[in-house]
């Protein structure tokens, strides 16, 4: 190999900061506060679903508002497998159940419009809600269940394990020529299925993919919360939060997402335990409109753009100065 | 026997204020092409107003006059500096209605916290024309007759409106083909922030009907949304007969499914929602 071809800067840069971060996280627990370790989990939450979510929607621009559908799925594994089972293996069903659900309801709606898409994974949320409250109710007899309660240290290490996976297969998809088909596809479907790329089976495996994740940090946040019900594990919140977090970031880059739901993991952490817990929703969707209408590309598409606008401005001052020399 | 005439005659009586509800929304998602989720909450908003309106002694039937008007207003300045920023910004039409539907989402949260904020979450109700009917052997309430009656002349009025005036012509070439209408010299934004504010002006008089029968709570919007999405998807995309029609033909299914148990009746919306993509996405009266 000649090694003289390698950019190593370059390289240093993709690897090595991502690699500090993670080495960072995980000796965290060590030195950091309890505060902060509950609050890094659920900054890891949020960041495991908004960048699941853009691998999908953020790529083909079908919008899932699925999202809460799969993570319930994760989190009723937990409660129902829970006691029985070793946690990794309820991990794993969690993901693995989630996938194959993404896959049929995939299969099913990924033909129809973008926007009966939404439509339909939208309402899908609300009939499992419904269903399982019948079920529950019904049938069982109860409302909710309690799930096994796990030390916040390996909810802990659990959530960042999956949150490197989930970046590793994020940053894999986008770089592969699958992430090519995807972006094509978000471009024009017609002349994608033209150039040879079966949309259909490209779409409905990142769906299922993507979903893996969601229902894997389900499961986790079950035993987080040791008491689910539908309500809890079906809330339309987990839906739309991430699809505001990966907006708001910005999804040309794959640290948009994660910025995105950083930032507002912390914003919602500030205003719903403040004085200003009864106006969190009304923020909420007021920055959501705002992101849409100023901000389509987001966080990171505005830095790119103001780095774009400083390097020009610089060029054209130093062709300034070589004209006056 | 009896049990099926009732059923049918009072799917019929809920099913008028659903065909308005839902003509609300062909206006918005059919010809403006935003799904607007917040629908359910300008319904809201109506029916608590007229709540509002009835307790200082109005008439809930004559609040109308100034709910219609006052929604109408406020969905049309909605659309000309929300929607129509997003429409100019957006590279092509399935972009734009993505992002519609995302800021109609955070519509959606404003408009219900407000609503929250001012009216808390217990319902409330009040009575008007309590008396009751016989038909066919059983018993209904005056005041759904009313509402019921009052949402079809609203609709067959606003469709005599679309059919014989030069504007309802406008809008019907907007929903066939919103660039084509526009090169016809249709002043395609001001078109489409009408129907807008024709849909947000229908949620309110529906919102103001509701609270004549039942009673209303500041979390009652997305339901009805729900409900107006499936008819619209019945009736046919942009078709406004479609889901006058399909208001009834919805009415009467929940109300079936209610009686036999009520704890179905919203899966059953969303069964009736998924077969109908599937076997057939333009609705039943969709060309």
């Amino acid at each position: 190999m000649d090694f003289s071809k390698i950019n190593w800067k370059k390289n240093a840069l993709i690897w090595g900061i991502p690699l500090v971060g993670v080495v960072l996280l995980s000796f965290f627990p060590q030195y950091g506060s309890a505060y902060w370790v509950t609050r890094l989990t659920y900054f890891m939450m949020y960041i495991i679903l908004a960048v699941a979510w853009t691998i999908f929607s953020g790529a083909t621009g079908y919008i899932s508002l699925a999202s809460s559908a799969f993570f319930g799925v994760g989190i009723y594994a937990a409660a129902l497998l829970g006691e029985s089972m070793p946690l990794i293996f309820v991990v794993l069903i969690g993901g693995a159940a989630s996938f194959v659900l993404a896959f049929i309801f995939g299969a099913i709606t990924l033909r129809l419009r973008g926007i009966y898409f939404a439509m339909f994974t939208f309402g899908l949320v609300l009939l499992f809600k419904e269903l399982i409250y019948y079920y529950e109710i019904n049938v069982e007899g109860l409302r909710g269940r309690f799930v096994v309660l796990q030390s916040n240290e390996t909810i802990y290490y659990y959530l960042l394990g999956i949150f490197v996976v989930t970046m590793i297969v994020a940053y894999l998809i986008r770089r592969s020529k699958y992430g090519l088909a995807l972006q094509s596809i978000g471009q024009n479907e017609e002349a994608a299925a033209h150039t040879g790329v079966n949309v259909t089976m490209v779409k409905i495996l990142t769906f299922a993919t993507s979903a893996i994740f969601m229902g894997a940090a389900g499961v986790i946040m079950a035993t987080k919360w040791t008491y689910v019900d539908p309500g809890v594990a079906f809330n339309l919140m987990i839906s739309f939060t991430p699809v505001l977090m990966a907006i708001f970031g910005g999804m040309g880059n794959i640290y948009g997402p994660v910025i995105g739901a950083v930032l507002f993991a912390y914003l919602q952490e500030v205003l719903t335990t403040g004085e200003w817990s009864n106006y969190y929703m009304l923020i909420f969707g007021a920055v959501l409109i705002a992101a849409i209408v100023f901000m389509p590309n987001g966080l990171m598409g505005l830095i790119q753009k103001l780095v774009g606008l400083v390097r020009k401005w610089r060029k054209g001052g130093s062709e300034v100065q070589n004209a006056n020399t | 026997m009896d049990l099926f005439l009732s059923i049918f005659i009072g799917g019929l009586l809920i099913g008028g204020i659903y065909s308005l509800v839902a003509m609300g929304l062909s206006l918005q998602y059919g010809v403006a092409k935003v799904l607007n989720i917040a629908h359910g909450e300008f319904l809201m908003i109506g029916a608590f107003l007229t709540f509002l309106l009835q307790q200082n002694g109005v008439d809930p039937l004559l609040t109308v006059v100034i709910i219609a008007p006052l929604m109408f207003v406020v969905g049309y300045i909605l659309y000309r500096t929300i929607f129509t920023t997003i429409r100019l910004k957006a590279s092509n039409p399935g972009v734009f209605e993505s992002n519609a539907l995302l800021a109609a989402f955070g519509l959606y949260f404003i408009v219900q916290n407000i609503g929250r904020l001012i009216w808390g979450t217990t319902p409330v109700s009040y009575s008007y024309l309590p008396g009751t009917f016989s038909l066919g052997g059983a018993l209904f309430n005056d005041d759904r007759l009313v509402a019921a009656a009052f949402a079809v002349a609203v609709g067959a009025a606003f469709y005599l409106y679309l059919a014989r005036t030069r504007t309802g012509k406008a809008i019907r070439a907007a929903a066939q083909d919103p660039s084509t209408a526009g090169l016809m010299g249709v002043n395609i934004n001001n078109t489409l922030a009408l129907c807008f504010g024709f849909g947000a002006a229908m949620a309110g008089v529906a919102g103001a009907l509701i609270s004549i029968c039942y009673p209303i709570s500041t979390t009652m919007g997305l339901g009805y949304t729900v409900i107006a999405i499936v008819v619209v998807t019945l009736g046919g995309l942009g078709s406004i007969p479609g889901s006058f029609i399909g208001g009834f033909i919805l009415g009467v299914i929940g109300t079936a499914v209610t009686s036999w148990d009520a704890g179905l009746s919203v899966a059953s919306y969303y069964v009736i929602f998924v077969i109908l993509l599937l076997v057939r996405p333009k609705g039943l009266f969709g060309k």
